[in-house]
Order: C-alpha cells, then sequence, then structure tokens
C-alpha cells in the first residue's frame, strides 16, 4: 500500500499555485489535507501525475467574520480549526454541531475544510452542511474568479463544478435569520466512521406570534442529507411540506416521511440496504426537525 | 529468466524519474536532513530513514491510528502525510516522550504499565501520542471523553478496558495535565 | 505463593511502551531488497500467462519470480495437521501452494514474487507484471459447494469436499422418540478476520559466507518453521535459524504455516545472496491471512418434560476456503465445544467440510468453538422459550454437576485424545454470574420497567468450556548466570499474552528471585529448538508447566551447592532474595551468583558425572487437556428504530484453574471479549458471488473501538487441574467464545415486545442485518395473518 510516484509542487501564494494548475490541467490534483487523497493513493485508486500541496500557501487558512454577519472560511483551514473556532459556533451553529462528527481528531488535525469539499465525498459530512447553510464558495483560476451556490458547486458523486485549473478558495457560510434553530444528526457504525445516512436540519420561525410551538410559523425549512445519494441532496417536497406550518410532532413525522420515501432514493451496500437507510432518514430527519425545533423557540427567548 | 536489473547492487535510493526533495524535518529535537522521493509516506520517513521504529504501521488509510505521532504538537496519522510536507516541521514520536529525571518511563507510560494497558504493545506508542495532546488539553477528563479520544486507534488485543483504566491512574497520578 | 497469583507488573512492558521492542518489520539489514506480490484478481480461475518482462525493466527491480521459476522448489505445503483417529471420516488433503502455477483458487492468491529496492518500486512492478486468467465461476456458497454443478476446485477431485466426519455417543434417534419436545432450526455464522493490528511480516537473510540462514518470521510457531525451512531447502536444521521477535497480535491466524510468502521468501534470498523483506500490507492481510468462522448448522435438541437434555443432533457444513493445511482442527472443535457444561447422554455430529473459493479457513481465537457454543446455547434458549421454562433454570438443569469429573464426553477432540473434562464446578458460575448480573432484579424489575417505558432492554446468559491446553509437548531451559540474574529459554513464540512475566513468575517462585530477575527468551530457535508453538491456550499449561520443572530441578542443584558451600543439610537451607543461607543464620549467605560461579568451575576436579551450571531443561506434555469453563451474561439496549445496540451491562465469570497472573488473565479475557463483540455485532467479511471481498479495508472491516466495549464485571473461580503440577488451564481464547451467543439471546430478548417470536438464528449482526430480521419476521407475521 505504497502510492504511486507523482511530480511534487509547494506553491507559497494561491498565484503560484493557480499558475501550476493551469499548466498541468487534469494531470494534476490538488493536496489540501490529504485524509482522503492519501489513503486512495496508498490503495493506487488515485494516481495523480502531479500534486499540488496547498499547505505551506498561509492565506488560504483563516475563520473571518463576514460583514454581513457571516463566517468566511479559507479553504485551507483545517477541519480542527473550524470545529474549535468560537466564531463558528456563534455564527454557524450547524456546521459546529457537524465537525465532531468528521472522522478522529488525528483526522481533522490534519484534514481541511475546503479539501473535504472539493473531493464530495457523498458520504461525508460537510457537502450536506453547506448544501444546508446555503454556502458560498469562491473558486479561482489564475484569470479569474467566480461564486458559486453549495447547490451548483455539488454536482454529482466525487464531482463539483472546479474546472481542471480552478481551485476553491473560500467558503462563506452565511448567517442565518433570526429566529432560526439548526440540527446534526447521523447514524454510524462507530464514532469516527462515514455515517450510513445523515441529517442537516434548518427550521425558521415567522418572527413574533405566541410563546407555544403551536403558535408559530415555518418560514423557512431546510433538510438535507448525506450518504443517501450520489452527492448531498435536499428533500425539497419535505421542506415545502413545512413550510407555513405550525410545527407539530404530526407534521414532521409527514415531512420525515416524505423525506425518506418521496424525497430521496438511496442506495444499498454491505452496511445497509436501502430500505434501512429509508428507515434511518426517517428516524433522524424526526430528531433532527425537532432539534431544530427547539432551538429556533430558544432563539426567540 | 527471472532476474532482471537489480543484478547490479544500487546504492541509495532509486530514481524513479521523480526529483528528489531536501527536506529538514526535527524530530525529537534532532534536526534530521534528507533527500526523499515525494511519495515517500512520513511513517516510512521516520521508520526507515530517521530509524525511529517505535512508529508502527497498521493499515496505511488512516484508520487504526497505530502511527499516529505529533507534528508541532498535535497528534496526526503518519501514514497519510508524505514526508515532504514535514519539511522545517516539528515532529515527535514515542521515542520522544521524555522520563522524568531518575525514571525509566513517562509517567503516561508508567500508568500503562502500571494498569497493564497493552498486550502485544504494537499499537501502543500511536495510542500514547494520541493520548499526550489529548490530556495536554483535558487535564481532566471524563471516562466517556477518554474513550472518544481512545476511538481513533484500534487495539485488538486489550479491549481497551486496561488502556481507560491507564489514562485513568495516569490523571490521578498527575492532577492531569500532559 | 510469592509469585504466583499476584498481579506483578510485566517485564516486557518498558520496551514496548518506548518503542524499542523489536517487531519484524524493524529489522533492517544491509543491501535488503523489499518483495510484494502479484496477486490473482480472481477468486476461482486458470492461469494463462504471466508476462513478466516489463517488470524486469523497471529500474530497482531486482528479480520476479513465477511459479515456472521455482522447480523443484515448487511443491503444496505440508498438511500442518492431520485429521484424528476417529473412525468415520473422510478427508481430502490439498494444501496451499507458494504460487499458482495452473489455477488460482480464491483472490490474493500469489502468483509471482517480486524484488525491488523498496517496497514502493516493488508496487510499482506489481502493476506491470501481466498476468492472463481464465476466469471460472466461484464456488462461494457453502450449501451450493457441493451442489453436482457446482464447479472443482481441486479439479483431482469429485466433489469439492475436504473432509466429512461423524462422530456420536448413544442413541440419539432412540432418545428423541422419548422427547417430550423436540426443537430443530438452522443457524448461520460467517465469516471474519483476525484482524491482528501488526500484519504478517519475514525478514530472510542467507549469508553465503557463512552458509546461515536467519529468518524473522511474525510467527505464532518458530521451531516447526525453521525444521520445515532446513528440509525444504536442503539445510541443515542447524544452518537456519527463525527468530519470532514481538509480534503484534496472533490470535490464531499466525500459527498456520507454511504461509507461501514463509516459503518463498528464505529461497530468494539464498538466490539473490541478499536479505529480503516482506511486509504484508493491510490490504494483502485480508486474502493472504487465514480467516476464519464460515458454518452453516442443521440442529436438534431432544428434551423431556421436565427441559432435561435427551439429545443432540447436528449437522453441519463446515468453509474450509480454498485449501486445508489445518486438517479438521476448527470443525473437531465445533463438534467437541458444542456438547458444552451439559449432561448430554446422546450426541450425534456430522459435519461436512467443503471447499470454497475463498482464502482459507484456520484457527482464529476460539477456533471453531463459538460455533458450537452459539448452536448449544441458542437451541437451549429456543427449548426453554418453548417449554416456558426459565433460561437459568433450564441450564441449571442440565449442568455436568461437581462430583462427576473427570467427565468423559465418549468422543474425540482435536488433540487425538478422548474429550475428557477434568475438573471444574460449574453450577457455581452460573450462579455467581446470575448475581452478578442481577438476574432476578432484571426479570422481576429492570426489564418489565423498560418495556413500559417503551425501552428494549434484554439480556443474554451463556455458558461455555473451553478445551485448553492441549498436547504435544513445550519445553524450557533455566540457567542461573554467574550474576545471579536468571535466564529462561523456552520455543513458544509470544504474540502479547505476557510470557515474559508469568513464565518469569513461576521461575521466581521456586528459585527465590525477583521476577525481573527473569530474562525470558522466547521464539528464537538458535536459544531453543523444541517445541511447536502457542495455539489452543496452551502457553501457560504446557510450557508453564515446563518452566516450573525445569525451575524446581535447577532449584534442587542450587540447594546441593549450597549445601556443599555452606556445610549445612539441604532442608536447612533458604532459598530467597537470590542468596541461600542456613535457617536462623542470614548473616552467612551465599549468593545464586557464586554459587552459579562454583558449578562451573574453572580449574580443578569435579564430581564424577557432574553437570555443569546450575542449569535445567525440561519438558511437559500433558496425556490430555485442561477443560476452563465460564459463564458470560450481559445486559443490551437496543434502539427500536436504528437497530442500533448498546451493552449495558457485561459481566464475566470465568474458571481456568490456578491463575498465574490476573492482570494479565483479566487482560485476555477482556480483549476476548472485545474480539467477540467484534464478531457479533461489527466484523464481517462480505464476499459477492464471484468470490471478490467487498470490505477489504479497516473502513469497511469494523474492528470494535474504545466506544464499542462495555465496562466489565468480571470474577474467577479457581478449580485446579489435576492434571498438571500448577493445576492451571488456559485463557487465551475463553474470552471471545461465548460472547456471540449471548448477544444473540440478549438481542432476541429485547426485541420481543416489538416483534414477539422472533428468533435470532445467525451471527454476525449488525444494524442493517437486524432491520431486516425483524421486517422479514413482520412480513412473516403478516403472510400468517392472511392465511388465518
Amino acid at each position: 500500500m505504497k502510492p504511486p510516484a507523482f511530480d511534487y509542487h509547494a506553491p507559497r501564494t494561491d498565484e503560484e499555485a493557480l499558475d501550476l494548475l493551469s499548466r498541468f490541467g487534469g494531470e494534476a490534483k490538488i493536496l489540501a489535507g490529504g485524509q482522503s487523497l492519501i489513503p486512495a493513493m496508498n490503495f493506487r485508486l488515485a494516481r495523480p501525475a502531479v500534486l499540488i500541496d496547498l499547505n505551506g500557501i498561509g492565506d488560504l487558512a483563516y475563520v473571518v467574520e463576514e460583514a454581513s454577519g457571516g463566517v468566511r472560511i479559507g479553504s485551507m483551514t483545517r477541519q480542527r480549526t473550524v470545529e474549535t473556532s468560537s466564531l463558528v459556533r456563534d455564527c454557524s451553529p450547524l456546521l459546529h454541531a457537524a465537525m465532531p462528527w468528521v472522522a478522529h481528531v488525528q483526522i481533522r488535525n490534519r484534514g481541511t475544510l475546503g479539501g473535504s469539499l472539493a473531493h464530495a465525498d457523498p458520504a461525508a459530512e460537510l457537502p450536506a452542511v453547506m448544501l444546508a447553510m446555503r454556502a458560498r464558495f469562491r473558486l479561482e483560476n489564475n484569470e479569474d474568479e467566480r461564486w458559486l451556490e453549495a447547490r451548483d458547486f455539488f454536482t454529482g458523486f466525487f464531482a463539483t463544478a472546479l474546472a481542471e485549473d480552478e481551485m476553491l478558495c473560500e467558503i462563506v457560510v452565511p448567517c442565518l435569520p433570526s429566529y432560526s434553530g439548526t440540527a446534526f444528526r447521523e447514524f454510524a457504525r462507530r464514532h469516527g466512521d462515514y455515517a450510513l445516512a445523515g441529517c442537516c436540519a434548518v427550521l425558521t420561525l415567522e418572527e413574533g406570534q405566541g410563546d407555544s410551538s403551536a403558535d408559530q410559523t415555518i418560514k423557512d425549512a431546510r433538510l438535507t442529507y448525506f450518504s443517501v445519494a450520489d452527492g448531498p441532496v435536499e428533500a425539497v417536497q419535505a421542506q415545502s411540506l413545512l413550510l407555513g406550518q405550525s410545527p407539530a410532532e404530526g407534521l414532521f413525522a409527514e415531512a420525515a416521511y416524505t423525506a425518506a420515501q418521496t424525497d430521496l432514493d438511496p442506495p444499498g451496500d454491505i452496511h445497509a440496504s436501502p430500505a434501512f437507510r429509508r428507515q434511518l432518514v426517517e428516524v433522524l430527519t424526526g430528531q433532527a426537525l425537532a432539534e431544530a425545533l427547539k432551538k429556533a423557540l430558544e432563539a426567540k427567548d | 529468466m527471472t532476474v532482471g536489473r537489480g543484478e547490479r547492487l544500487y546504492c541509495g535510493a532509486v530514481e524513479t524519474g521523480r526529483a528528489q526533495k531536501e527536506i529538514i524535518v526535527e524530530v525529537n529535537g534532532r534536526e534530521i536532513r534528507r533527500s526523499v522521493e515525494p511519495r515517500l509516506l512520513l511513517s516510512d520517513f521516520l521508520r526507515h530513514e530517521a530509524d525511529l521504529t517505535g512508529t508502527h504501521v497498521g493499515c496505511e488509510h488512516g484508520v487504526c491510528g497505530a502511527c499516529t505521532v505529533l507534528m508541532d504538537g498535535e497528534a496526526v496519522r503518519s501514514c497519510l502525510i508524505f514526508a515532504v510536507q514535514a519539511n522545517r516541521r516539528s515532529l515527535t514520536t514515542v521515542e520522544g516522550l521524555q522520563a522524568p529525571e531518575g525514571r525509566d518511563l513517562h509517567p503516561l507510560q508508567e500508568a500503562f504499565r502500571e494498569k497493564h494497558g497493552l498486550q502485544c504493545g504494537f499499537c501502543t506508542p500511536g495510542i500514547l501520542m494520541t493520548l499526550i495532546p489529548f490530556l495536554r488539553d483535558n487535564p481532566r477528563p471524563r471516562k466517556e471523553q477518554i474513550r472518544e479520544a481512545l476511538s481513533g486507534n484500534l487495539c485488538r488485543c486489550t479491549g481497551y478496558v486496561k488502556i481507560v483504566e491507564a489514562v485513568q491512574e495516569y490523571v490521578s497520578r498527575t492532577g492531569g495535565g500532559a | 505463593m510469592k509469585h504466583i497469583g499476584k498481579p506483578v507488573r510485566r517485564n516486557e512492558d518498558a520496551r514496548l511502551l518506548t518503542g524499542k521492542a523489536v517487531f519484524v518489520d524493524d529489522v533492517h539489514l544491509p543491501a535488503m531488497l523489499h518483495a510484494a506480490f502479484v496477486r490473482s484478481d480472481y477468486a476461482h480461475g486458470r492461469i494463462v500467462s504471466v508476462d513478466t518482462r516489463q517488470a524486469l525493466e523497471l529500474p530497482g527491480v531486482a528479480a520476479v519470480y513465477t511459479a515456472e521459476d521455482l522447480g523443484d522448489y515448487w511443491r503444496p505445503g505440508p498438511l500442518l495437521v492431520p485429521p484424528p483417529p476417529v473412525e468415520e471420516k473422510t478427508f481430502h488433503a490439498r494444501t496451499q501452494v507458494p504460487l499458482a502455477r495452473d489455477k488460482v483458487r480464491h483472490v490474493g492468491e500469489p502468483i509471482a514474487l517480486v524484488l525491488a529496492e523498496s517496497r514502493y518500486i516493488a508496487e510499482d512492478a506489481v502493476e506491470l507484471v501481466e498476468v492472463e486468467i481464465d476466469p471460472l465461476d466461484a464456488v462461494v456458497d457453502l450449501e451450493q459447494a457441493l451442489d453436482e454443478q457446482a464447479p472443482l476446485i481441486h479439479d483431482d477431485l469429485d466433489s469439492n469436499l475436504s473432509a466429512e466426519v461423524r462422530q456420536s455417543k448413544g442413541d440419539y434417534q432412540g432418545a428423541r422418540r422419548q422427547a417430550a419436545v423436540v426443537v430443530r432450526r438452522r443457524f448461520e455464522y460467517d465469516r471474519g478476520a483476525s484482524a491482528a493490528i501488526e500484519n504478517r511480516g519475514i525478514v530472510a537473510s542467507w549469508d553465503g559466507r557463512d552458509q546461515h540462514l536467519t529468518v524473522w518470521d511474525s510467527t505464532q510457531a518458530p521451531i516447526p518453521i525453521r525444521n520445515g525451512l532446513a528440509e525444504m531447502l536442503g539445510l541443515s536444521e542447524s544452518q537456519v535459524r527463525v527468530i519470532a521477535p514481538f509480534i503484534g497480535g496472533g490470535f490464531g491466524p499466525k500459527i498456520m504455516m507454511f504461509y507461501p510468502e514463509e516459503v518463498l521468501l528464505p529461497w530468494a534470498s539464498m538466490q539473490l545472496q541478499r536479505p529480503l523483506k516482506w511486509i504484508e500490507d493491510r490490504e494483502e492481510n485480508f486474502y493472504a491471512t487465514t480467516q476464519e468462522r464460515g458454518q452453516i448448522h442443521w440442529a436438534e435438541i431432544a428434551l423431556d418434560a421436565e427441559g432435561r437434555i435427551l439429545g443432540v443432533r447436528d449437522d453441519f457444513l463446515h468453509d474450509a476456503g480454498a485449501y486445508d493445511p489445518y486438517g479438521l482442527t476448527v470443525p473437531i472443535n465445533t463438534q467437541c465445544t458444542l456438547l458444552g457444561c451439559y449432561q448430554v447422554p446422546n450426541y450425534d455430529s456430522h459435519f461436512k467440510a467443503v471447499f470454497t473459493n475463498k482464502p482459507i479457513v484456520t484457527p482464529y481465537r476460539g477456533a471453531g468453538r463459538q460455533h458450537g457454543v452459539f448452536v448449544m446455547e441458542r437451541l437451549l434458549d429456543l427449548a426453554a422459550r418453548e417449554m416456558d421454562l426459565d433460561r437459568a433454570e433450564i441450564r441449571r438443569r442440565n449442568l455436568i454437576p461437581p462430583e462427576a469429573f473427570p467427565y468423559d464426553n465418549e468422543i474425540i477432540f482435536q488433540d487425538f485424545r478422548p474429550l475428557v473434562y477434568d475438573s471444574g464446578n460449574y453450577p457455581r458460575c452460573l450462579e455467581r454470574a446470575l448475581e452478578m448480573i442481577d438476574y432476578d432484579d432484571f426479570l422481576s424489575r429492570q426489564q418489565p420497567k423498560a418495556r413500559r417505558e417503551g425501552r428494549l432492554l434484554g439480556l443474554g446468559l451463556v455458558t461455555y468450556v473451553e478445551g485448553t491446553g492441549i498436547g504435544p509437548y513445550e519445553g524450557v531451559r533455566i540457567t542461573v548466570e554467574s550474576s545471579g540474574k536468571v535466564n529462561l529459554v523456552t520455543g513458544v513464540g509470544t504474540q502479547g499474552q505476557g510470557h515474559y512475566t508469568s513464565f518469569a513468575q513461576v521461575a521466581a517462585e521456586q528459585l527465590g528471585v525477583g521476577v525481573e530477575d527473569v530474562r525470558v527468551v522466547t521464539g528464537d530457535t538458535r536459544e531453543f529448538h523444541w517445541g511447536t508453538g502457542t495455539f489452543a491456550s496452551r502457553g501457560a499449561v504446557v510450557a508453564g508447566n515446563a518452566c516450573h520443572n525445569a525451575a524446581k530441578d535447577v532449584r534442587r542443584k542450587i540447594l546441593e551447592q549450597a549445601s556443599e558451600a555452606l556445610e549445612a543439610a539441604q532442608e536447612d537451607l533458604v532459598l530467597e532474595e537470590g542468596k541461600v543461607y542456613v535457617k536462623g543464620s542470614p548473616e552467612s549467605s551465599v549468593s545464586l551468583g557464586e554459587l552459579a560461579v562454583r558449578a562451573n568451575p574453572l580449574r580443578g576436579a569435579v564430581r564424577h558425572g557432574a553437570e555443569p551450571g546450575l542449569e535445567s531443561t525440561s519438558y511437559y506434555g500433558p496425556e490430555q487437556g485442561a477443560t476452563a469453563n465460564g459463564v458470560h451474561a450481559m445486559i443490551v439496549e437496543v434502539d427500536a428504530e436504528t437497530c442500533q445496540v448498546k451493552i449495558v451491562r457485561y459481566a464475566v465469570v470465568h474458571d481456568c484453574g490456578r491463575v498465574l497472573n490476573p492482570l494479565i488473565l483479566d487482560g485476555q479475557i477482556e480483549g476476548g471479549v472485545a474480539q467477540g463483540i467484534g464478531n457479533a455485532f461489527y466484523e464481517q467479511l462480505h464476499f459477492d458471488q464471484t468470490g471478490q471481498l467487498l470490505n477489504a479495508s479497516f473502513m469497511d472491516f469494523l474492528l470494535p473501538t474504545a466506544l464499542d466495549m462495555p465496562d466489565l464485571d468480571m470474577d474467577h473461580f479457581e478449580t485446579p487441574s489435576p492434571l498438571n503440577a500448577l493445576g492451571v488451564k488456559g485463557a487465551g481464547e475463553a474470552g471471545a467464545i461465548p460472547v456471540a451467543a449471548a448477544f444473540a439471546q440478549a438481542v432476541e430478548d429485547a426485541l420481543q415486545p416489538l416483534a414477539p417470536g422472533l428468533e435470532i438464528l445467525e451471527i454476525p449482526l449488525s444494524p442493517n442485518r437486524l432491520f431486516e430480521i425483524l421486517s422479514e419476521h413482520r412480513d412473516r407475521r403478516d403472510d400468517g395473518r392472511g392465511d388465518a
């Protein structure tokens, strides 16, 4: 299990990195944290001819507050840094809640936010979090930059909208509107494993109204999933079922059922059959909605 | 015919057509300068170039944790890092754990011996290197936290029971911290 | 006892904890080449061609060998364990080959050996070897392996039958006719991997000047490896030294021999006149190291109206894998262990071992015993349910009573000897386990309360025996050196069981020295070359008693020397703290070192016939195995929605005779339980219909982590074995044996409110599998209702 040979470049700036990318194009692969790429290379499942190592570019690792209230995170920010960032905790509780579920601390010490997103593993937590948070991604090549919404960034099984000469440089996780609550749920065989199914829930309530949940109206609902499709996926029909409704156990159960049975068509593998995944989706959705509601109500206090 | 070019004895590394990189790494306080092929895994560098064979290799895909070392003070899987990436970084391996004056073991190692926290001992160096920063950051961990901290290291002999006890023993002896 | 029975801290730990212990991969020799293997991508097929030309062109490649290049050296491996002398048996020995020649029979079977300047280059070259294979249909499913249409794995046989054995006692059919209740079920137990964290490895170094071969091998049996290699390579045994250094976990598969790599590396080292290293990687380990556990049983139990066992009948299929070098050990263990702690007057057991296109099956911790315990315990549970009997009570009624020992089961065990239990007190263990798990309180209060709250709580309670400490023999040499320190050498290898300490304890007990003063050397054939290896939970019994005998003999010599030196009668001497003195006058003593020098004089004359030194070599071979036993009880909580299972409590009562070191013993049990939990709920090798393994990585083959292990509540009884002087029985495998049976029972119990009548008849389980079992049960019930 030794990786195949490659040419190695360690640019010091993102300009240098982008030049290298444009020079080598599809031959090259970006080495971020390497926690998914290097195992794949050790199994010789990935065999890039050229590796462009971004670890020497200090400018790509940061967590700062966005003027509009969200968080801007450099793509080379270590997952552990995101996990322990108080800014992330305060501005993006969903991302904060998801981080401990990403593998183990030894992996998060090295793995990066951008690396995980660009890798687009359908079983990974972070793409689904970004989809739920309506995050925006800044992509650069050596001539230009462009911004993509999370939903346009992830294009399929280990696939993204990144062109061969493009690099993911920054992720902006916007703030949620007032009276929002979020929840993260996954079911894995062992802690730290890729989940068999996972769910992110975001609920936003209309302002005003009374104290009890029956008095509330759901203004916005987002339900995203991982490990149940070829990429992160949103349960569109379940979401629309929730909109404009008053939160209630029965409603949540119906949404969970709709997500599991109508929105999603999960695949089967040795760890979970499609039917079991549907079951997990339903269970996790119910739990996530209940917790998100609780948080949203707390936000009203 | 089965005998190939290896009939001639190669001296040093064999060129595979990829440029070697000169690196300087500080390992356990000692500076090591080598020219390495970019694909050389840090685990292999430590074991075979730096001759620090206490770092063990169990899976080479980042799951078992046997190869865990400290890079700039934080636990990482040395099988998931290329040696070239350790250039100008500081590493600590199990050989770098210091025993206090007059003792033969670091207090954490001492606690493992006391509580029988190892059997074959193959996974042990990786476990120690995972625990060092964990105990630094969590000087008084609860049992569940200890178990979670250990969950990225596989041990096939002990069932973890006595490893957890060893950590508790260490915490109670030292009053916490690493 | 000063040392025996004490929780002595281990002598080997300092080296292991500081990273100084030498494992095979830590051996580095100048000019060493590295090996990698071209392995079959197919489970079954004919080799059309192997083209090594491109690989040989790669810079840094020293050699590539195929089966053809081996010439006369190519031959199937030896049959490691011949079949025991059972009357009704068939056995077809088909052993593994060093490199596949005409056919490949499992994925990962080696086809060519590449040697290069680094493992990196060797792996590059492996990719350049072009292998053309004409694939054949694979035999994967046990039940289809013996179909007439099934493809033949070994073309010279009429079928894929590896072995067939029947053993019986009494008259089962007659007993069945008397029965009030008969329960019959099909049980399935699937494959797992032992997955020691250290993979296998070999370093072979032929020194042409010295005409000497040194081999470092991660084996549990260095001496047989040395003897076999010498024979194969045409060398004298004294020209071969095999060292099993520190081994990173064995668990059985490292006793298998000869692995192809073990045969090839030494030979190639002689060919190339260079040291060679092969370190198995984790991916290879899933194919190249032996596995265990595939069996399907059709079993039946007949009971009288009081729930007493009248007889058991079992027919089973055993998955041997592609070759059967380990003979019948695993299925015979299953056959023998099924009887368990119970009086079973009539038994009829018949099995067929079948070849499949999967990696070879040899013992893995438990070595077939799990299956027997699983089948028997499940049968008792189902019978108890049918008879509305308490599950503790049905066991209680059938336990062999303490006064019945030695208890003859009237069948033949894996050691070729009649299966006779030497000693034990089974009821005492059962009652203690019930107490520890709060059995009555669980049934009367905890479980009903949980059920009222909608929580699924269940209990598992399982008894088991473990046949341990079998022959043939082991030996130990003990020497008191002129420093007064003791050197103890034995042939058994050690893989983490603490032999450096427990053997030292046994010696120190006799020799009046500290445990830390005894330096133990194991697994180096230059130091000791008689013995077989570490397997079948026999180290403490067999080598332990050899230690005891050797130490007693050295003690005798010490006292003889001291008696002369101190001019006192031997019976007046005290031997302690490294010196001997006359009772009552400790101030005029003579040290062990001085006595050792006296016993090995440089000048002068010695008594006629005197042997030099304070040294003795002793061998111990038990007439039959010692039988350990125990009870495990666990409480689980099952999440009805996700089918996740949490073990809430776990109690172990264990009796392995005299305990040498309780710390080490507890560690053995805990580790065994962890592997049992892995086996029950996490670890399953998934093969598809073409024989491809779908989860050959630690990402998909799931070993339990620290978060998956419960705390254990443990208690020991000591019913000494009458068979050996120390009174010990083995304990290495015990922890792993009953776990799956207890887990299945507990989960089944927990699920009853959700799925009344649900039965769990298979292992391993998983949340996904539990979900399926529940769905199937629901469907069956719905169908049943439809019919009514």
